[in-house]
C-alpha cells in the first residue's frame, strides 16, 4: 500500500472511514492523543487516591470512600502502568510522532499508513484489555507496575488470578503496537525526507523520535521473552521464575529492566525533542551544539542497554555486577549532562519570550536537573542499597519523567495546537496552568525526597504505623495537598483547550515565526500535506541570521544566490 | 549550524543513498532486529540456566531424528523460498506459484512433524510442568511454532496474489520481504535444533 492510494481511499470514503478507522497520521495522532488524554484521567484519578490513604491513612477518600491494602496494591500498580504505557508513550511517540515526523520530513503520511493505523488499534485493544482487567473475579494485578516476580508468579500471593494475565496482554498488545509504530517511524525519516533534507538537517524532534523508536525496538524483546514466560509460569504450570522447581526470580529483574530503563529513555527522547523544538522558536537563536546533542542521543541510545542493573543493586543479585553498572549508569549522565549544557547555552543572550509554550519547556528543563541530579544517588550502588527501597526514588522518578511527560508534552501542546486545530489557544489561561502545576509539581515530590532520605519505605499501604515514621508524616500530608492542588491545576488547561478550539482566534500558516516545514502548510495541514512536495535548502534553525529579512528562515526558503546557484 | 551563519547558501547535498531501499525493505529488517532479541533473549537464558541445571538427562528424551528431519524440511523450504522469488524475477508465474506452494507445503510436513513430536512427548509424560528443560523446549519451540504458522499464512496469502495474477513489481517486492522472514524462522531453528536436541 503506497501513500497516494492510501489517499485515494481516504477521500472517496465516508465519516467512518475518515475520522474512526482513518490512515491519515494526522487524524491517527489525534486518536493517540485522545486515548492518552482518557487514560491519563484514570491514572491521575489514582494518584489522588494513593496520596490521599498516605495522608490521612484508611479515612474515607471524598468521592471515592476508603480504599484497602488490596485495592491500594492494584492502584499503585495501574498508576504505574497506565501513566508509563498507555499515557506517556501514546502522547509523545503516538501523538507527537504521528503528527510532526511526516510534516517535519516533508512527506504527505508515514510510510505504511495502514500498519500507523493498526498500531493504533492495536493499543486501543491493549487499553480495553487493561480496563476489563479490573473486572475479572478476584481483581485486577497488584503486583506492581513491573510486576515483579514471586508477587505476578503465583496467584497465591496476591489473590489476584485473571487480573495478572489480562495485565500480561495489556502490556504484550501495547508493544506490538509501539513494535508497528516504531517500524513507521523509523522508516518515514529515513526513507521519506524532502529533497534536500539530510540527515543533519532534520529537527531535532525527528532525531529524537526515531532514536527512541530504535531503543525501543531493540530493548523490548527479551520482556516480550520474560512475558511470555511469565504467562507460561502462570497457566502451563511452568517454574521459569519459581525457585522452589529450578527456577530463577531474579531473572525476571534482568528481563523487566533490560527493557524498563531503555524504556525511560523512549519517553524522555521526545519530551527533549519537544523542549528542544520550542526553545530556539522563543529564543529567536539556533540551538546551541546541534550536532553534539545528535552524537550525544546516539550515545545515551546505546549506553541505555548497558545500565539496567542499577535497578536491581538490593535484589540480590550478584554484588560483584554492582560496580560495572555503577559506572555505566555514571557514564550515561555525561550524554544528557550535554544534552542539558546545550539547552541552558541555547538560552544564552537569547530573545527570550515567555510564552506558554515556553514556561512549558523551561520548567521542564528546570526539573529535569534535578531528576537527572538526583539520579547520580541512585546509579552509585553504594548509596542506592540505602535509598533504594524508598521515597527517594519515587521523587527521583517523578522528576525525570514528569519533566518530559507533562512539561515536555504540555510544551508541545501550547506550541502546536494552532497547528493542529487552527486556532491560538488562550495564553493568560496557559500560564495560570503552567504557575499552578509547577509550584504544586515541586511541592508533591520535594517533601517526598525528604521522607526517602529519611528512611520512609515505599509500596507500604499505611505507613503511620511505624512508629520511626511518624515524624516524616506530615511532608507526606504536604505532598498530598500539593498532589491535589496539581490535579486541580489541570482545569484550566481543559477549558483553555475546549474553549479555544472553537472560539480561539484564527491562527495563521506559521504564528510563531519558526523555521521547520509544518509551518510552511495551512494550519490544519490540508490533505494531502504538501503539494507540491517541499524542497530544503537549510538548517532548521536559522535564527537572527545577519543580514536576512526577517529573524527568522523557513527550511525551504531559497535565497537569491541560492536561486542562482540551482539556475531558476 | 552557528549564530552567524551566512544568509547566502548553495543547493546542498540530495539525499543520502538510502532513499534507494524500498521502505518494506528497511521495515521488515528492524522488525527482525526486534524479533532476534526476543529469541535471542530465551536462547541466552536456556544457555545460562544449562550451566546449573542437569539438562542433559531430560535432552535425551527428545526425538533426535525428528528434528533433524525437520531442519532438512526447513532448510529446503528457504530453498523453495528464494527459488520462487528467483522464478518471480524472471517473471514465471508457473514457477512462482509452484515454488510459493512447495514452501508452503513444507512448512505443514514441519509443523506435522513438530505435533506427532509433542503429542508423543506428553504421552511420554513429558508436560511443559515436567522440568526447566522442557519448559525451555516447549515454550521455545511453541513460540518458533507460531512464527512457522504466521509464515505460511503470509506465503498463502502470496500464492493467492501468485494465482490472481497481481502485477509483477507487487510479487517481487512482497516475495523478497516474505522471503527475508521466512529465512529468519529459518535460522532459529538453525539455533534452537542444536540447543535442544543435541544437549
Amino acid at each position: 500500500m503506497n501513500v497516494k492510494s492510501a489517499e485515494h481511499d481516504e477521500h472517496a470514503a465516508g465519516f467512518v472511514r475518515r475520522y474512526i478507522f482513518s490512515v491519515d497520521h494526522k487524524v491517527i495522532a489525534k486518536q493517540y492523543m485522545a486515548l492518552s488524554a482518557v487514560m491519563a484521567l484514570i491514572g491521575g484519578g489514582s494518584s489522588y487516591l494513593i496520596r490521599w490513604q498516605l495522608a490521612w491513612p484508611e479515612t474515607s477518600i471524598p468521592g471515592w470512600g476508603p480504599i484497602g491494602p488490596d485495592n491500594y496494591n492494584a492502584l499503585i500498580t495501574l498508576h504505574g502502568t497506565v501513566m508509563v504505557f498507555f499515557v506517556a508513550m501514546p502522547f509523545l511517540l503516538g501523538g507527537f510522532g504521528n503528527y510532526l515526523i511526516p510534516l517535519m520530513v516533508g512527506a504527505d503520511d508515514m510510510a505504511f499508513p495502514r500498519l500507523n493505523a493498526m498500531s493504533f488499534w492495536t493499543l486501543f485493544a491493549a487499553s480495553a484489555v487493561l480496563i476489563a482487567s479490573f473486572f475479572v473475579p478476584n481483581g485486577p494485578a497488584a503486583a506492581g507496575w513491573t510486576s515483579y516476580v514471586p508477587l505476578s508468579d503465583k496467584a497465591v500471593y496476591t489473590g489476584v488470578t485473571w487480573g495478572q494475565n489480562l495485565w500480561i496482554l495489556a502490556v504484550a498488545l501495547e508493544f506490538a503496537s509501539f513494535l508497528m509504530g516504531g517500524v513507521n517511524f523509523l522508516v518515514t525519516g529515513l526513507n521519506l525526507r524532502a529533497r534536500g533534507l539530510t540527515l543533519m538537517r532534520l529537527p531535532m524532534l525527528v532525531w529524537m523520535e526515531m532514536t527512541a523508536a530504535v531503543v525501543f525496538l531493540l530493548s523490548v524483546g527479551p520482556l516480550v521473552a520474560g512475558a511470555i514466560m511469565l504467562l507460561l509460569d502462570r497457566v502451563a504450570g511452568t517454574s521459569f521464575f519459581q525457585p522452589d522447581r529450578g527456577g530463577d526470580p531474579i531473572l525476571w529483574e534482568h528481563l523487566f529492566w533490560f527493557f524498563g530503563h531503555p524504556e525511560v529513555y523512549v519517553v524522555a527522547l521526545p519530551g527533549f525533542g519537544i523542549i528542544l523544538e520550542v526553545i530556539p522558536v522563543f529564543t529567536r537563536k539556533p540551538i546551541f551544539g546541534y550536532s553534539m546533542i545528535v552524537y550525544s542521543t546516539l550515545a545515551a541510545g546505546l549506553l541505555s542497554f548497558i545500565v539496567w542493573a542499577h535497578h536491581m543493586f538490593v535484589s540480590g543479585m550478584d554484588p560483584r555486577l554492582a560496580s560495572p553498572f555503577s559506572i555505566t549508569t555514571i557514564m550515561i549522565s555525561v550524554p544528557f549532562a550535554i544534552i542539558v549544557f546545550a539547552m541552558i547555552a541555547s538560552l544564552w543572550k537569547g530573545a527570550i519570550n515567555l510564552a506558554s509554550p515556553m514556561l512549558f519547556a523551561l520548567g521542564g528543563l528546570a526539573t529535569f536537573i534535578i531528576g537527572g541530579v538526583t539520579g547520580i544517588f541512585l546509579g552509585s550502588a553504594a548509596s542506592d542499597i540505602y535509598m533504594h527501597g524508598t521515597y527517594f526514588v519515587v521523587a527521583h522518578f517523578h522528576y525525570t519523567l514528569f519533566p518530559v511527560l507533562f512539561f515536555g508534552g504540555f510544551a508541545g501542546m501550547y506550541f502546536w495546537f494552532p497547528k493542529m486545530f487552527g486556532r491560538m489557544m488562550n495564553e493568560a489561561l496557559g500560564k495560570i496552568h503552567f504557575w499552578v502545576s509547577f509550584i504544586a509539581f515541586n511541592g508533591v515530590f520535594i517533601p517526598l525526597f525528604l521522607v526517602g532520605i529519611g528512611g520512609s519505605p515505599r509500596r507500604i499501604y499505611e505507613l503511620s504505623s511505624y512508629e520511626m515514621l511518624k515524624p516524616l508524616q506530615p511532608f507526606h500530608v504536604i505532598a498530598t495537598v500539593f498532589a491535589i492542588i496539581l490535579l486541580l491545576g489541570q482545569i484550566p488547561f481543559i477549558v483553555n483547550f475546549f474553549y479555544s478550539m472553537v472560539r480561539g482566534p484564527v491562527a495563521e500558516k506559521n504564528p510563531w515565526h519558526a523555521n521547520t516545514l509544518e509551518w510552511t502548510v495551512s494550519s490544519p495541514p490540508k490533505h494531502p500535506n504538501f503539494s507540491p512536495p517541499p524542497r530544503v535548502y537549510r538548517d532548521p534553525y536559522e535564527y537572527s541570521v545577519p543580514g536576512a529579512a526577517h529573524d527568522w528562515i523557513a527550511q525551504n526558503e531559497l535565497d537569491q544566490q541560492g536561486a542562482q546557484a540551482a539556475g531558476r | 549550524m552557528s549564530a552567524t551563519a551566512d544568509v547566502t547558501r548553495t543547493i546542498l547535498p540530495e539525499n543520502d543513498s538510502i532513499h534507494e531501499i524500498a521502505p518494506g525493505k528497511i521495515a521488515i529488517w528492524w522488525f527482525l532486529a526486534s524479533e532476534i532479541m526476543v529469541f535471542g533473549a530465551l536462547m541466552g537464558v536456556f544457555v545460562l540456566f544449562s550451566f546449573s541445571h542437569d539438562f542433559a538427562a531430560d535432552g535425551a528424551h527428545v526425538k533426535w531424528r525428528l528434528g533433524a528431519f525437520n531442519t532438512l524440511v526447513l532448510v529446503t523450504s528457504s530453498l523453495t523460498m528464494i527459488m520462487a522469488l528467483a522464478s518471480a524475477r524472471k517473471h514465471n508465474l508457473t514457477q512462482t506459484r509452484m515454488f510459493l506452494l512447495a514452501t508452503v507445503l513444507l512448512g505443514f510436513v514441519f509443523l506435522g512433524v513438530k505435533g506427532f513430536e509433542y503429542t508423543t512427548e506428553i504421552r511420554e509424560g513429558f508436560t511443559p510442568a515436567t522440568g526447566m528443560f522442557w519448559s525451555f523446549y516447549f515454550g521455545m519451540t511453541g513460540l518458533h511454532g507460531l512464527h512457522v504458522i504466521g509464515g505460511i499464512v503470509v506465503n498463502l496469502v502470496l500464492l493467492v496474489a501468485a494465482l490472481s495474477r497481481k502485477p509483477w513489481d507487487f510479487l517481487e517486492r512482497r516475495i523478497e520481504f516474505a522471503g527475508l522472514y521466512w529465512h529468519f524462522v529459518d535460522v532459529v531453528w538453525i539455533f534452537l535444533f542444536p540447543l535442544l536436541y543435541l544437549t
